[in-house]
């Protein structure tokens, strides 16, 4: 029984079905592994009895032949920068840490629709705001895949560490994540499983806590490329409450067996830029094999160039604290979240409310952010950061003359340890850690991160695909071809 | 509470009033320019579902956008921009094909988001030119025409208010997000009175095209003044801003106030300081409310959470609303209908800017005109002159009128005809227009006022008085020709003013001279 939850949604479903098992017996067994996983810290909030509530529901429409799709009764979980009604939702900040929202964001609300059963709440970097899990008030995220070390332990990546690690152990087959600079690819990516940053506008932003509007996108992650599509053609589609979201209707994604899938003639670019410095060996060479290996397959593999990547990260930093900085003013300790014990003048309520409430990274970037919107600023930072944006959006819809997709590494190496990632700060971490992956967000196109093999240290190396706009069924199914070739040793095939 | 009065206005002759304009003019020149806050007429909020209701109980007219919850986005509301549009074509604007939504920060307990949305870089329309006639009976002899350039229109939120009390401040949210139309015009007026009459002719407009109710006791309205001063020839003056102006007397006022108190410090060697200042409507004047030294940075950025706001014209179909349907539907506007009113009707100018300005009697005097034929000259006299001395007796507005603008055709009718006499008229209206059960010719019918035009019956009333008032005859005759007036009186007082007074006038004089 254990090793149903580590199968896929597809399988699950189908003997939830036939009956051979049942959801109260499923939820249960996913809430155990939610306990004894509890030493990597995936979960800021384990939702036990709403979980077990809803499991029953759903056991009883099996029994009545009414299940609503195939994501009934399946457990999953959702970071916590996600609104979820009647359920606490903390950004891992002592900011929301008593923050109860009244409503569900839509990606919750549509997944609670097709039967999903939420069981907790993922860890993040507070705000979503960096790439390892490591900034929040309930502690890190720790890597699943070597424990137990002297030196410590490896990072999950993030900020949606928990989500990653979530999946990762089998606790449930899907979890939700948010990805503004790669932060649903970067866990993927050290995690081992499957990440998708869907295109821009795709998915409803309503109820995701802002970090950078103009790119946030609700992001998924499997440990397969299928259970992905599942979870994808949920939650995608137009939503009338989120302005950004496009209005036109989205067609169900169906992938063909792997075995069915062809890519003869696909043209895939290499992108020059994205082979940058602290690039490790050990993901040169997996980018270069899987390269290899498509040819080999019938593809079109040919090197292009985006010339204005390296440009994109500082752009992308600037763009990021300018958003914060105005995201987070709401955050005042009046209507909602903390509210610091200070009397004396609202000016001074403000100040203490936010001086307790954010961390240093989330202060900083706000200083920063504020400090480039400034009228005698603004063109200097934010109208030049706009201006290369473009270029870099051009960038991509140049590519796409040549190419149909493209493959880069997600991340420049596997998991760093705890103690190595700490010993730089926020800001330079995050230049490192979203090199290759910020772009994507910048343009708004699709990129999905799929786990390729181990390291010799024993950590998943992973690699990224990165197509046009509103491309997701092709980007899906070469992720699906090469997951097939690969036969990543997922971490739950330990067992 | 004061009480309001109607102004009663002799036209005919005109009173050879003389402006009350500072006499300085010739020194000092002028600049005045307006920013009027136009709330929407609109059921929701500019970017929420929550009601707009006014008067509702504290903080029930809340969407969780509306507080700021986090996660919550904006949904732009159509009709808001219908209103915007339809607003930017009645003043003459260049809408926008694409305009945008920018932040405006700044941290204030009733702005939950620590930011306002406004249109700041790319408003919905700018460029407008509006013409309106400046006309004050009592102040300015003859009216005339202003034009005042528009420099932008934009829609915003509005903010929640704050009550503060000794120990605590409350924030109420009922009208955060409530939408505005923000109108910035150019500097182009000079002086309370041109700004008063742009503020009603605006108010005029925005009623006509249904955009907003106006209510200035309300909120609904809101006019800040920028007033500024220079010697003729020389630079602009330092401007102060005019906040709290809560009608449109009070526009002219505080203008008018601000304008002597800058000559004052000027010419007592003073500076005036760039300073935002209350108006005091009980004191009559204008009080410091807050220094600009602090200047604010606003650190304006594009909303991300809005698409660029489309609007189809031309050949550009796409679009939230379309501005050549708006277009198409825009009614008769205030200085068209005076044109109108002027040319086809044949009023006079004033007659015809203050029927305009009162558009409840305009209605009624469009509306009586188009039931039967009777004269528009003298109906347009009896309302702004007849009917307003009662409705100001009573201290009644014409939207207390009960009677259908056919009761004041009628009636006209009646007078027209020589039925009844302009002194019965009176008699009549005032029945009527509160309570309108019996029909004008009716009500004369059964008062028996008609008027006594037979000949033969006045001539026995005319000697019948001679015979009464023989003192009197003789003086006339002695050459105190006042002493006629009491005659005319006398016959008046006889037949309880129904006697026709012109035929009386020639019968009296033959019968005297017969004597």
């Amino acid at each position: 029984m254990d090793k149903v939850l580590y199968g896929n949604i597809k399988m699950t479903s189908r003997l939830l079905v036939e009956g051979s098992i049942n959801t109260i017996d499923l939820i249960n067994l996913s809430l155990k592994k939610a306990v004894e996983n509890k030493k990597y810290n995936p979960f800021i909030t384990v939702t036990q009895s709403e979980a077990l509530q809803h499991s029953e529901d759903s056991c009883k429409r099996y029994i009545s032949k009414g299940a609503k799709s195939e994501l009934d009764g399946i457990p999953i979980a959702i970071k916590d920068n996600f609104c979820t009604r009647n359920i606490r939702t903390t950004c891992a900040s002592k900011m929301l840490e008593n923050f109860i929202p009244t409503y569900n964001a839509t990606v919750c609300q549509r997944l609670f629709d097709a039967g999903a059963v939420l069981i907790g709440k993922t860890n993040l970097d507070q705000f979503a705001m960096g790439s390892g899990t490591v900034d929040s008030i309930y502690g890190p995220t720790k890597n699943v895949w070597i424990g137990n070390l002297k030196e410590g332990f490896y990072i999950s990546g993030g900020s949606s560490g928990g989500s990653a690690v979530a999946v990762a152990t089998g606790t449930c087959f899907a979890a939700i994540g948010s990805d503004t600079g790669g932060s649903t690819r970067n866990p993927a990516s050290y995690c081992g499983v499957v990440g998708l940053k869907p295109t821009y506008g795709l998915v409803s932003r309503l109820g995701l806590i802002p970090l950078v509007n103009s790119m946030d996108v609700p992001g998924i992650l499997t440990r397969t490329v299928d259970d992905c599509v599942i979870v994808l053609n949920t939650i995608a589609g137009f939503d009338p409450k989120d302005s950004t979201s496009v209005n036109r209707p989205f067609k169900k994604i169906r992938l063909p067996p792997a075995n069915k899938l062809s890519i003869k003639n696909l043209k895939i670019g290499i992108p020059l830029e994205y082979h940058c410095d602290s690039l490790s060996s050990e993901v040169l060479d997996t980018w270069n094999d899987i390269a290899q290996l498509l040819e080999k397959e019938g593809a079109i593999v040919k090197k292009v160039s985006m010339p204005h990547t390296q440009y994109s990260i500082v752009c992308y930093s600037i763009l990021n604290q300018c958003e914060v900085s105005s995201n987070m003013a709401r955050y005042d300790g009046i209507e909602f979240g903390f509210r610091a014990n200070e009397e004396s003048s609202t000016e001074k309520l403000y100040a203490e409310t936010r001086k307790i409430g954010f961390n240093e990274v989330v202060r900083n970037r706000i200083i920063a952010g504020n400090y480039f919107l400034l009228s005698r600023n603004y063109d200097k930072y934010f109208t030049k950061a706009m201006k290369v944006r473009r270029l870099i959006a051009n960038d991509f819809d140049n590519v796409w003359n040549e190419v149909q997709m493209l493959l880069t590494p997600t991340t420049l190496g596997d998991a760093p340890l705890y103690k190595d990632f700490i010993s730089k700060n926020n800001r330079d971490q995050c230049a490192l850690q979203d090199y290759c992956t910020q772009p994507v967000n910048m343009a708004g196109v699709p990129a999905v991160s799929i786990p390729i093999k181990l390291s010799q240290k024993g950590l998943p190396l992973s690699l990224q695909l990165i197509g046009r706009n509103f491309s997701e069924p092709m980007l899906l199914a070469l992720a699906k071809y090469i997951e097939n070739i690969v036969q990543f040793p997922h971490f739950v095939n330990k067992f | 509470m004061l009480f309001r009065t109607r102004k009663i206005y002799k036209l005919s002759p005109l009173k050879r009033y003389y402006s009350n304009k500072t006499t300085h003019s010739n020194k000092w020149q002028t600049v005045v320019g307006l920013e009027v806050h136009a709330q929407i007429n609109s059921v929701s909020k500019l970017f929420s579902g929550a009601s707009t209701k006014f008067s509702s109980p504290v903080n029930t007219n809340v969407d969780l956008f509306d507080g700021a919850i986090p996660g919550t986005l904006p949904v732009l509301n159509k009709r808001c921009v219908e209103a915007g549009v339809l607003t930017a074509l009645a003043l003459n604007c260049r809408v926008s094909p694409v305009s945008l939504f920018d932040r405006k920060h700044y941290f204030y307990a009733d702005m939950p988001a620590g930011y306002q949305i406004t249109q700041q870089r790319l408003p919905l329309a700018v460029d407008g030119e509006l013409q309106f006639q400046v006309y004050t009976p009592g102040v300015h002899k003859t009216p005339y025409k202003a034009k005042v350039r528009i420099k932008q229109l934009q829609l915003e939120q509005d903010s929640g208010k704050s009550i503060h009390d000794t120990h605590v401040t409350l924030v109420d949210l009922n009208r955060a997000g409530v939408p505005l139309i923000e109108l910035v015009f150019d500097p182009d007026l000079k002086d309370g009175e041109e700004a008063a009459a742009l503020v009603k002719e605006l108010i005029h407009i925005l009623r006509r095209i249904n955009t907003c109710s106006c209510k200035m006791e309300e909120g609904a309205l809101r006019v800040d003044a920028n007033v500024s001063i220079n010697r003729k020839g020389e630079a602009l003056g330092t401007r102060t801003e005019l906040k709290n102006i809560g009608s449109v007397r009070g526009v002219a006022a505080a203008v008018k106030y601000e304008i002597e108190r800058q000559i004052k410090v000027k010419e007592s060697g003073g500076a005036v300081v760039n300073e935002t200042r209350a108006w005091d409507s009980v004191a009559k004047r204008t009080v410091v409310m807050r220094d600009k030294e602090v200047v604010q940075d606003y650190r304006f950025m594009p909303e991300p959470n809005l698409p660029p706001l489309c609007v189809a014209m031309g050949p550009v179909k796409q679009g939230t609303v379309n501005a050549d349907e708006l277009k198409a539907a825009i009614p008769e506007l205030p200085e068209q209908i005076r044109q109108r009113l002027q040319g086809e009707v044949g009023l006079s100018a004033e007659h015809s800017i203050i029927l305009v300005n009162d558009f409840c009697l305009l209605s009624i005097f469009e509306e009586a005109l188009q039931k039967r034929r009777i004269d528009a000259k003298l109906l347009a006299n009896v309302l702004l002159n007849d009917l307003n001395t009662i409705l100001n007796k009573k201290n009644l507005e014409p939207e207390h009128i009960k009677c259908e603008a056919d009761y004041f055709g009628e009636a006209i009718d009646l007078l027209q005809n020589g039925k009844i006499n302009r002194t019965t008229l009176r008699i009549i209206l005032e029945e009527v227009i509160l309570d309108a059960s019996t029909r004008p010719t009716k009500l004369v019918e059964e008062w028996g006022l008609f008027q006594i035009s037979d000949e033969r019956e006045l001539r026995k009333l005319c000697e019948e008085v001679l015979g009464e008032n023989e003192k009197v005859v003789k003086a006339y005759k002695l050459g105190k020709v006042k002493a006629f007036k009491a005659l005319m009186g006398a016959v008046a007082a006889k037949t309880k003013n129904r006697a026709d007074m012109a035929k009386c006038d020639a019968i009296l004089k033959e019968l005297v001279g017969n004597k």
